[in-house]
């Protein structure tokens, strides 16, 4: 027998006896979302190489106000300030983005990551004190249903994207014609991953059935939360997957528009 | 027969140390087995609760290397026996003596919660009609068989000590189980966001992770649980709807 003097008192931080790599998920999460964060910002501010012929980068999509022949109100306005950067991506992105930091999954992700509440698992932690999502500002985690509501209307969007992506116009003669690029492809895919996250939403969850007790009583509700439960329950994935393919869909674009990648035409 | 070494703290009222443990193991073996043999052959004295050895009483929770489980459904084979394994109490709760805590905050959270209260009955002879489609949903929390490793791996009991403001993943289980029952009549939502202190958890899913029952508490208890606080508390137009419709939500 032999003694080891270590007191059942609060633990110091990322102090733990777990003996797995807790600290990997962490890690990755933190690599991942660092990194997505600082090419998103970059390419929103860039204002440029966001088109490549009906292709539309999703990190501009719905252009507003922009140079390309997407723009649905014409070029900058002249009342914006002329001390505020412009890029049509700045005036739509705030929306997804603030959808993705207000999502359930993201959020016990992100607060492990970034600001080790808790670091993982039975991991000690920081700091002492601790006020959860009871009191601001993380009280305000609870708009996420309204994010979710204008995530929906940007899939509708995007969708309409993948349509337009389908129709090229020929330079010389300006007909248009049917026809699927690779590009369209990967538009198409980055909107089956989105939606796949959206429509798995937690808050899409509740608002399609999860607030009855009866779902006996209006059956109305009932298929609709039972596929959005089946989405949920790969809610993670889709989170992760649909991250991958909206930054792929802008590097995509912005590739081809750069002249560094070619388009393969399918048919 | 190989041996393995067991780190099993040994103390009272949280004071005390981890004793080192050598002591035979076999095939098929569970923590719970080698802490009975070396209670039997080295420490007459160990206090460990245990009841069952099939994963359904909830006593013999504890830590093993780091991570709440239950001991009897720890197989050894799942364990790297080159190194001590360390068997310890539960952090969240009272220390009580060796692997044993004091878990009776938990039954006295339970009573704070207001209890289920059905409808009239649907028939003249008392009795109700449910169709299984509406309980589902809380059959899966009716798995819990209260072994408490949720409250313990949860961090805001854990390590902030917040007993007295949050009542923790269990009871956010049981009163989602009550909350989403087609009988009941009651509105908890706003004992939940006060009393009960929802807003504290912060989805880390320690809890969901832990459970042996494999109860989804952070997605089908949780969550849900607090979308219906947002509808009560803090969503304008659920509030523009219910004032329209003459059903504002409320307790």
């Amino acid at each position: 027998m032999a003694h080891a003097t270590v007191p059942l008192t609060r633990r110091r931080f990322l102090e733990t006896r777990r003996r797995d790599a807790w600290w990997v998920q962490p890690l990755v999460v933190f690599i991942i979302l660092t990194s997505f964060l600082i090419y998103a910002t970059w390419a929103a501010f860039q204002n440029a190489h966001y088109t490549f012929g009906p292709y539309l980068s999703p990190f501009y999509s719905p252009e507003i106000f922009g140079n390309s022949p997407h723009a649905i109100l014409g070029p900058k306005p002249g009342w914006w300030p002329g001390w505020l950067p412009f890029s049509p991506a700045l005036i739509i992105l705030p929306f997804p983005a603030l959808f993705r930091f207000t999502c359930y999954y993201y959020r016990g992700s992100y607060y492990k990551a970034f600001w080790a509440d808790p670091p993982g698992c039975s991991v000690g932690e920081p700091r002492k004190t601790y006020l959860g999502e009871r009191y601001f500002p993380l009280v305000f985690q609870n708009i996420h249903r309204y994010f979710m509501l204008f995530a929906v209307v940007f899939l509708v969007i995007l969708a309409y994207d993948v349509w337009k992506a389908l129709w090229w116009t020929d330079p010389l003669t300006g007909q248009v014609r049917f026809g699927v690029g690779l590009g369209a492809v990967i538009l198409a895919l980055n909107v089956v991953c989105l939606g796949g996250y959206t429509l798995g939403c937690h808050s899409m969850r509740h608002i399609l059935g999860g607030f009855r007790d009866q779902f006996s009583k209006n059956r109305l509700f009932k298929a609709p939360y039972a596929c959005a439960t089946c989405l949920n329950t790969t809610h993670h994935r889709w989170a992760w997957v649909s991250l991958f393919t909206v930054a792929f869909s802008d590097v995509y674009v912005r590739m081809c528009s750069m002249g560094i990648w070619y388009d393969p035409r399918l048919f | 027969m190989a041996n393995a070494t067991f780190q099993i703290w040994r103390g009272e009222q949280g004071t005390g140390s981890f004793i080192e443990y050598a002591t035979p193991v076999s095939e098929g073996m569970v923590v719970l087995d080698a802490i009975h043999d070396i209670q039997a052959a080295q420490a007459n004295d160990l206090a460990v609760r245990w009841n069952c050895k099939a994963g359904k009483c909830g006593s013999c929770s504890a830590e093993i290397n780091g991570q709440p489980r239950l001991m009897c459904m720890t197989r050894l084979n799942e364990l790297d026996l080159a190194k001590p394994v360390t068997v310890e109490p539960m952090r969240s709760f009272p220390h009580h003596r060796d692997l044993v805590t004091d878990v009776s905050w938990n039954f006295r959270v339970k009573k704070k919660i207001r209890k289920f209260t059905p409808r009239r009955p649907d028939a003249p002879d008392g009795t109700w009609r449910m169709q299984q489609e509406d309980v589902d949903r809380v059959q899966e929390f009716r798995k819990c068989i209260e072994c408490f490793l949720c409250q313990d791996v949860c961090h805001v009991l854990r390590d902030h000590h917040l007993h007295e403001e949050f009542i923790g993943p269990r009871y956010l289980v049981h009163a989602a189980a009550l909350e989403m029952h087609p009988l009941d009549t009651l509105d908890r939502r706003e004992e939940l966001r006060k009393a009960h202190g929802i807003g504290y958890c912060n989805i880390t899913k320690c809890c969901t992770m832990v459970c042996p029952e494999h109860i989804t508490i952070t997605d089908n208890a949780i969550i849900p649980l607090k979308e219906r606080v947002m509808d009560h508390a803090f969503d304008p137009i659920v509030k523009l709807v219910g004032l329209i419709k003459g059903t504002t939500p409320g307790p």
